[in-house]
């Protein structure tokens, strides 16, 4: 770049950091100097919830409930150990409980007081999850929440919402949709979507191709 | 209502705020219980209508904590923040942003 160059192309010579980012690097510089945090940790945190912790664990786990009942009974009497049998655990779901959809109750879950939600299985919530209206609405109005959300459940449903707490983090086994009985556990779990597995959403039908099931990987 | 990406971080600061409530809560600073009650308190100001429990709100609830536990004192935080805005100004487009760039830095 030319001399000339950046006198007149710059009106603002300096970089852009909004408040927000000042303040959080403001804290990060602070705790790394008073030997509270150690940045290489913090981006290894950050590489895990960005590629490695999301819904396709909770997936894996009601696939696997879908198609083995022993795994389902141990699911549901005590979800954190059943959980930890795929290998999933850690931060964020030290108590989970799964809750099951039948054809009589549908199961919704919500944190009234903030955002908690089991982050071995779902990943972080989204960002209406987080939001005052879903926390609000989700208990007084289940039914129309589900609706906003596309679900729409026989009057004869009953909807029970549970409130996830830092220590009792729910997540539901959604029903099993018809005509999956030729399907394997992996094309199974296909299906799940997070949503589901909150309560605002069902899971996905079953291909309408054999061509849209995932090739098979040589293990 | 419902969002089809399932991205964690809209921002990276976002993700760096969540990183370093992790780090803090397995350091001992805090219990899962205590951060869900200080964000629930958090977003709930006097006198004013409930806020989302987004990264903004973390970023606050872990500033008061901070605080209270004598870790960084407001004024420590805000005159650190005050440098990285002056550090940022003084730095070229593209160039890593350094305290060391405030035009003000005293090692």
């Amino acid at each position: 770049m030319s001399h000339d160059h950046a006198h007149h192309d710059h009106q603002h010579h300096g970089s852009d950091l909004s408040p927000v980012e000042a303040r959080v690097r403001a804290l990060e510089s602070l705790l790394t100097e008073k030997g509270y945090i150690d940045p290489a940790a913090l981006d290894a945190l950050v590489e895990l919830y960005e590629t490695k912790v999301g819904p396709h664990a909770g997936a894996r786990v009601v696939a696997r409930a879908w198609v083995d009942p022993g795994f389902r009974a141990r699911l549901l009497s005590d979800a954190t150990p059943a959980i930890a049998e795929l290998g999933i655990g850690g931060r964020g779901g030290e108590h989970m409980v799964v809750v099951e959809n039948t054809s009589e109750t549908h199961n919704l879950v919500v944190c009234t007081l903030c955002s908690c939600y089991p982050w071995p299985v779902l990943g972080l919530p989204p960002v209406w999850y987080k939001a005052p209206p879903y926390r609000a609405r989700a208990v007084i109005d289940p039914r129309g929440v589900l609706a906003e959300f596309g679900v729409r459940l026989p009057d004869t449903t009953r909807i029970v919402v549970w409130d996830s707490t830092a220590e009792t983090r729910y997540m539901v086994l959604p029903m099993r949709p018809a005509g999956t009985e030729g399907l394997s556990e992996e094309d199974l779990a296909a299906l799940v979507t997070r949503d589901a597995m909150i309560g605002t959403g069902l899971p996905g039908s079953v291909p309408a191709s054999p061509l849209d099931s995932p090739l098979e990987m040589p293990a | 209502m419902s969002d089809p990406s399932p991205k964690a971080f809209a921002a990276p600061w976002e993700a760096q705020v969540f990183a370093l409530v992790v780090s803090l809560k397995e350091a001992g600073l805090f219990t899962w219980t205590e951060w869900a009650e200080r964000l629930g308190r958090e977003i709930r100001p006097a006198g004013d209508s409930e806020r989302a429990a987004d990264y903004g709100a973390w970023l606050a609830t872990l500033e008061s904590i901070l605080a209270e536990r004598g870790v960084a004192a407001a004024e420590t935080v805000a005159a650190r923040t005050a440098a990285f805005l002056r550090a940022a100004e003084a730095t070229p487009h593209g160039q890593p942003i350094r305290l060391e760039n405030d035009p003000l830095y005293r090692p």
